[in-house]
């Protein structure tokens, strides 16, 4: 008898072109109808057919939203897969696949034959392999057959009867198979369901910032597409339809952020989405848009670089790109989101702060975290107050009117009497070229003011456990939120709590203080502690230990909760 | 008819241009074209890039967008979605519109969004001091290809008709009169309208003078064909002379605003619409 309970680690791994994420899709969304939470991340090779690409998904009791390396079960749809995963496959793992293909490369771990070939000669077409997978995942679990049906007759409705008939027959087939392994091989999952799970929304990290986008009224985006970036345009283009967003696919992110400029400059509200190496050719814009104060946000998906590095993996490397990119200096804010609701959230604020503070904005996410979907209750999304601030000019408008705050009322041209210049040059309160240097230093401070009103509305870190009390503080930001949450439910101390930080910059001067007397542990996805160092500067704190990763991968709960434990155990010597 | 004095800016205004620069005249034109368009300063906005030329909107009354070097056409473009009741001029020199921002020329040609691009060509690069730009003629000395330029010069007539621009005309800024009711037209052509206009740099570039191009060019007649692409091809591809007018027009192909938009109501006042969200957030179940 093997029993698995509460929480479940089930991988999917083949070929591009296999259908891995279709099973994914089909699998996840059934299963959260159902009422079990679902949490799944993939990693895929940078190529449209064969390699070896996987998707893990967990099945949990408790709500979780991390990557965990522990696979139970594993459904290799090729034989590849195995040596792909080899790091991932203990003897507690057992393999689903068909025996002659994978018995070879399997090693130590259980086989339990699935003879996918078979299924798909009764079925007469290929087509029916990722609804047979994920009949037989289900099967396995003790899922119920029937919710499993009703999702196929939805999602396969407007492909017409005989195509919906023909996927039931699939299903069925691998449900019944399921059922026979659990029952043959003696596997017993315990997972329990709950009523509130079914109700709730399935959203990856893409999905989030493209509806935290609608909400935030965005109505254009220009962008070239670049992988993990290209999802939001991609979403837009889609979804976007039935709320006017203008999507225009740009010759290059030069253009895509000029256009993105003049969008705001005629009261749009544009957003241009990249990865690291597109924001590259992006920052002369974002230069632009500190002289000229003309609100953009810009999303960025990380990935490894430098130059085209891993085109498909994960990387927090770009902290210090966004943070000093553009010549010159002007002000700007960083969001970066660690989970789905707080993408919904930080994306409106992202629309907010740049459109109030006329200064670029950056939204900064990675592959893993677009990439990972996990179930959600839709209330927990939260709107930010829709304001627009442009006003109605008066004949005699002055586009960079001195004020204390910085900020000078934004006009736009064909909204009241006046004329709206900006200019890249150094200029006067009318927009003129100016090389006078008394007007040079009034304009550069009162530029570099906004960031005060900008700090002041900073988003305060998420304490994750009991920050007073603890000794130990582990610091993370961005994608790294749910790992970091696990681990320390994990080692469940007094001693130890978290910070994650949905805001890297400017930080809000407040939460410096709940980094007193406390030894300092910061964990990010890349080599030189990006954000370690930022906390140095912008908190003058000092930091005990670094934990980083940079192989492309994300951080697993394990691996975490290991560092942690040798960290706390070193420290206390 | 409007009085083109509304977009005289203060007479206590300092233009950084040259005395005898071809820019001035080229001034004159476009706000002459504009008044007798009856177009209020309010409804203008003029996109420019860097150099000489790209200064051109601080010394008219109108909105405008000074961005970068090379990038007068992205926000050009994007204004004009954002506001198809705007009039949008890309303007600025050869050195901006076609080194520079040569891949946004090409891309903004395939999109034909309803703009005009005012390309001040004076074959030279003015502000940096006497460089080749893409369009000086093989054989010119500069301070960097000091025997003379080497390379081919680009040909923004024929490049624009190959990508199926829409109206392409060529103009001489030593012409005012002839001039302007080529930019009128170009105005009022829905699509994306290039004016190249042929420019002396006084100061550096001492081969194309005034009497130069009186020499080179001429003006296509009455009974010139704007329709007829190959012809228009041929013309552009004349070097040696060059001709002034039109060279092609064909109306009716849809504009990039039009593409991408469902109305033409102006972003400025759009509201997310939270109801149609909630909407789509239920489909994630």
């Amino acid at each position: 008898m093997k029993r698995f309970s509460g929480d479940i680690s089930l991988v999917l791994g083949g070929a591009a072109g296999q259908g891995v994420q279709t099973v994914e899709a089909l699998l996840v969304a059934v299963l959260k109808r159902e009422g079990y939470n679902v949490f799944a991340c993939k990693e895929y090779m940078s190529r449209i057919r064969g390699g070896s690409n996987s998707t893990s998904i967990r099945i949990t009791d408790k709500k979780q939203s991390a990557f965990v390396k522990r696979i139970d079960f594993l459904f290799a749809m090729d034989r590849d897969v195995i040596p792909h995963l080899q790091e991932r496959i203990t003897e507690n793992t057992i393999l689903f696949g068909e025996r002659e293909k994978v018995c070879k490369v399997s090693g130590e771990c259980h086989i339990v034959n699935v003879p996918f070939a078979q299924f798909v000669r009764e079925l007469g077409n290929p087509i029916y392999t990722s609804t047979v997978t994920v009949g037989v995942a289900l099967g396995l679990l003790g899922a119920d057959e029937e919710i499993f049906e009703t999702y196929l007759r939805e999602h396969f409705a407007r492909k017409g009867e005989a195509v919906v008939q023909k996927n039931i027959e699939a299903a069925r087939k691998g449900y019944a198979f399921g059922k026979h392994l659990a029952y043959h091989e003696g596997i017993e999952v315990h997972l329990v369901k709950d009523k509130a799970v079914a109700d709730e929304i399935l959203l990856d990290g893409t999905e989030a910032l493209g509806l935290g986008a609608l909400a935030a009224g965005c109505n254009y985006i220009s962008s070239y597409p670049m992988s993990p970036g290209t999802g939001l345009l991609t979403f837009l283009a889609q979804q976007g339809k039935n709320f006017d967003v203008v999507v225009d696919q740009a010759e290059d992110e030069i253009a895509a952020i000029n256009q993105g400029l003049g969008a705001w400059y005629a009261g749009a509200r544009a957003i241009v989405t990249t990865s690291g190496g597109g924001f590259d050719l992006m920052t002369e814009g974002i230069s632009l848009s500190g002289m000229i104060e003309t609100p953009i946000v810009v999303h960025i998906g990380q990935r490894p670089g430098p130059a085209t590095g891993l085109p498909t993996r994960t990387e927090q490397g770009d902290l210090n790109l966004v943070l000093h990119s553009g010549h010159g200096e002007f002000p700007r804010a960083i969001f970066a989101p660690g989970t789905p609701a707080e993408a919904f959230f930080v994306t409106q604020q992202a629309f907010y702060i740049a459109d109030k503070y006329q200064m670029p904005v950056f939204i900064l996410t990675d592959q893993h975290f677009l990439d990972s979907v996990t179930n959600l209750p839709k209330n927990i999304l939260q709107n930010v107050k829709f304001k627009n601030h442009i006003v109605k000019t008066m004949a005699d408008y002055k586009r960079y009117t001195l004020t204390k705050d910085g900020i000078s009322p934004r006009g736009v041209p064909d909204y009241g009497e006046g004329l709206v210049g900006v200019d890249s040059d150094e200029h006067d309160e009318e927009a003129h070229i100016t090389e006078n240097a008394g007007t040079r230093v009034a304009m550069h401070e009162k530029r570099l003011r906004k960031i005060f009103g900008a700090c002041d509305e900073a988003l305060k870190p998420s304490e994750i456990g009991d920050v007073k009390k603890s000794k130990t503080l582990i610091i993370c930001w961005g994608s790294n939120f749910g790992v970091v949450q696990e681990a320390l439910r994990i080692l469940a101390g007094d001693d130890v709590a978290g910070l994650h930080f949905a805001q890297v910059y400017p930080l809000p001067k407040n939460a410096k203080k709940l980094f007193a007397k406390k030894k300092i542990i910061v964990l990010e996805n890349n080599s030189s502690g990006q954000f370690a160092n930022l906390l140095k500067l912008e908190y003058g704190v000092k930091i005990t230990k670094n934990i980083l990763k940079y192989d492309g991968a994300p951080f697993s709960v394990e691996e975490v909760v290991q560092k942690l434990k040798q960290i706390l155990l070193d420290e206390a010597l | 008819m409007l009085d083109k004095k509304i977009y005289d800016m203060p007479k206590s205004t300092d233009l950084a241009w040259c005395p005898g620069c071809g820019n001035f005249p080229i001034l004159n034109i476009v706000k002459v074209a504009l008044a007798e368009l009856d177009i209020p300063p309010q409804n203008v906005v003029i996109c420019s890039g860097i150099g000489q030329a790209a200064k051109a909107p601080h010394y008219l009354r109108v909105n405008y967008f000074n961005g970068l070097h090379g990038r007068a056409l992205p926000p050009a473009i994007a204004i004009k979605v954002a506001n198809p009741r705007l009039t949008v001029i890309a303007e600025s020199g050869d050195g901006d519109t076609y080194g520079e921002g040569g891949n946004h020329f090409l891309h903004t040609i395939r999109r034909n969004p309803d703009i005009v691009n005012i390309v001040h060509n004076n074959m030279i690069y003015g502000l940096t001091k006497g460089q080749a730009s893409p369009t000086s003629e093989k054989g010119l000395k500069n301070p960097i290809q000091t025997e003379g330029v080497i390379v081919e010069p680009f040909n923004p007539l024929a490049v624009a008709l190959a990508l199926g621009a829409t109206f392409v005309a060529r103009v001489f800024s030593g012409d005012v009169t002839q001039a302007k009711e080529i930019v009128k037209a170009a105005i009022r052509h829905k699509g994306y309208a290039l004016v190249d206009i042929l420019q002396p740099c006084v100061v550096f570039n001492k081969q194309n003078t005034y009497q130069w191009f009186k020499e080179k060019t001429y003006y296509v007649d009455e009974n010139y064909d704007q329709t007829d692409k190959s012809q228009a091809l041929d013309i552009a591809f004349d070097l040696e002379r060059l001709a002034l007018g039109i060279i092609y027009q064909s109306e009716g192909r849809p504009t990039y605003e039009t593409l991408t938009r469902a109305g033409d109501a102006p972003l400025y006042k759009m509201k997310p619409d939270r109801k149609a969200l909630q909407n789509l957030i239920e489909k994630y179940k």
